[in-house]
């Protein structure tokens, strides 16, 4: 009965994922696809869910599906004049020119041509002998002395300790790739009355959620990517209610912001090498706080990268940094 | 190999045909870019299928490092892109 529930929930939400994927990509509107994309994101943060899987589930929700969702949302320009533009940015209320049928058909064989191999390939190896355990008992009989009773932050911040290191090394790139681009899109509008007041609300709320994703991380579903990504959501509805300083410091303290997360990953590496141990070979004793350590700079970097990502390049001259000035004309907000 | 494995793995594939088919015949760029963020979550189901191990087991927490770190890597390339491609529509409309 059990199994039977759960083969019809399987079912169920991957009918509806795939509906969606498809859906999204079939859709001429840039701005459905976008929302489309984001509840495809959303439904298969419940599929991490059902498949055991808390730490991606909360990952996919804040960053697959929300921070995604919120980038691509904010890239959708109002059709240009020229067609050039449009063309470009893939307006939809110019006339894409399509490929030819033949070429379609071609494309879409070898789409299901790759699927297929992929299929055949993973029945091939696990259709006779379940997939192989050793990396995970590997992690089970050493987790005692990783520091972390999670065993996804510990293979992430202490087996894998060097994937972790390597991937905020390539949010720095991509986010120094941002801030190369060119200025930061123009502030929103102030918010009315009512938005402001959820700004008020979820604002502290969102940061408070952060911490405690943070230090739960250690032994509960969390850690440092997710508590990131919240408040990373926290500075863009800042952002969208109005406000031009969205908690990023300023200039002067920027860059050093965002290099934080290597920076100190990479410090208590050579410590530990200074140590005498190997790189990134935190002592057991340790591990827990230097893990805790890393994960605090790796939050800020994160969210800081995630932020600017938002706003789409450098943060506009430090004349800006201040709280827009009211207008005398406005009635004061709350 | 369980039956929830087998199905996820089999959607995952189909993710990956149906993103990489996009990003294929798709000439707005915000399209290919969700195509890719598509055919990014096909290849986490996948993972995320293999390290399911059943309702009483634990599963394998070392695909599901993985997929943390793909998921924010996929952001961060989104954003990336998304920011070249602002640059382009600039670039172009200034002709």
């Amino acid at each position: 009965m059990n199994t039977l529930a759960f083969l019809i929930i399987d079912i169920l939400l991957l009918i509806a994922i795939l509906g969606l994927a498809w859906a999204a990509l079939a859709s001429r509107d840039e701005r459905r696809s976008t929302i489309l994309f984001m509840a495809f994101g959303l439904l298969l943060a419940i599929a991490w869910g059902r498949l055991m899987a808390p730490d991606v589930a909360l990952a996919e929700a804040a960053i697959g599906a929300g921070l995604s969702g919120a980038l691509l949302l904010a890239a959708i320009r109002i059709p240009g004049p020229s067609p050039t533009a449009a063309e470009v940015s893939g307006d939809s209320t110019v006339a894409q020119p399509k490929a030819q049928p033949a070429l379609r058909g071609v494309i879409t064989v070898a789409s299901l041509a790759l699927a297929g191999s992929l299929i055949w390939a993973l029945s091939d190896a696990f259709l006779d002998n379940p997939p192989n355990d050793a990396l995970a008992q590997a992690v089970f009989a050493n987790i005692e002395t990783s520091g972390v009773s999670n065993p996804v932050t510990a293979v992430l911040l202490n087996f894998r300790a060097y994937d972790t290191l390597l991937e905020l090394a390539v949010l720095l790139t991509a986010v120094l790739g941002i801030l190369a681009m060119g200025q930061a899109r123009p502030v929103y509008a102030h918010a009315g009355i009512i938005f402001n007041s959820l700004v008020h609300w979820m604002v502290p709320l969102l940061i408070l959620t952060a911490g405690y994703l943070l230090w739960v991380g250690a032994h509960a579903p969390g850690g440092a990517f997710q508590a990131g990504a919240t408040l990373a959501a926290a500075g863009v509805m800042l952002r969208l209610a109005g406000r031009d300083r969205i908690g990023l410091p300023g200039p002067a303290l920027l860059r050093p912001a965002i290099a934080v997360g290597v920076g100190v990953f990479l410090l208590v590496g050579l410590i530990m090498l200074a140590l005498g141990r190997p790189f990134l070979g935190y002592p057991p004793a340790w591990a827990g706080t230097l893990i805790l350590i890393i994960e605090s700079a790796a939050m800020l970097a994160i969210a800081a990268t995630l932020l600017l990502a938002f706003l789409g390049g450098e943060p506009r001259s430090a004349a800006s940094f201040s709280m827009t000035a009211p207008n005398p004309a406005e009635k004061p907000q709350c | 190999m369980l039956t929830a494995q087998w199905l996820y793995s089999l959607s995952g594939c189909v993710l990956l045909a149906i993103g990489l088919r996009a990003a294929w015949l798709h000439t707005g760029l915000l399209h290919r870019i969700i195509a890719l963020n598509v055919m990014g979550s096909g290849v986490f189901m996948i993972l995320i299928a293999i390290a399911y191990r059943g309702p009483g087991t634990a599963p394998d927490p070392v695909p599901h490092a993985l997929v943390l770190t793909g998921i924010v890597v996929a952001v961060s390339a989104t954003a990336l892109a998304l920011a070249l491609a602002r640059r382009l529509t600039a670039e172009h409309s200034d002709e």
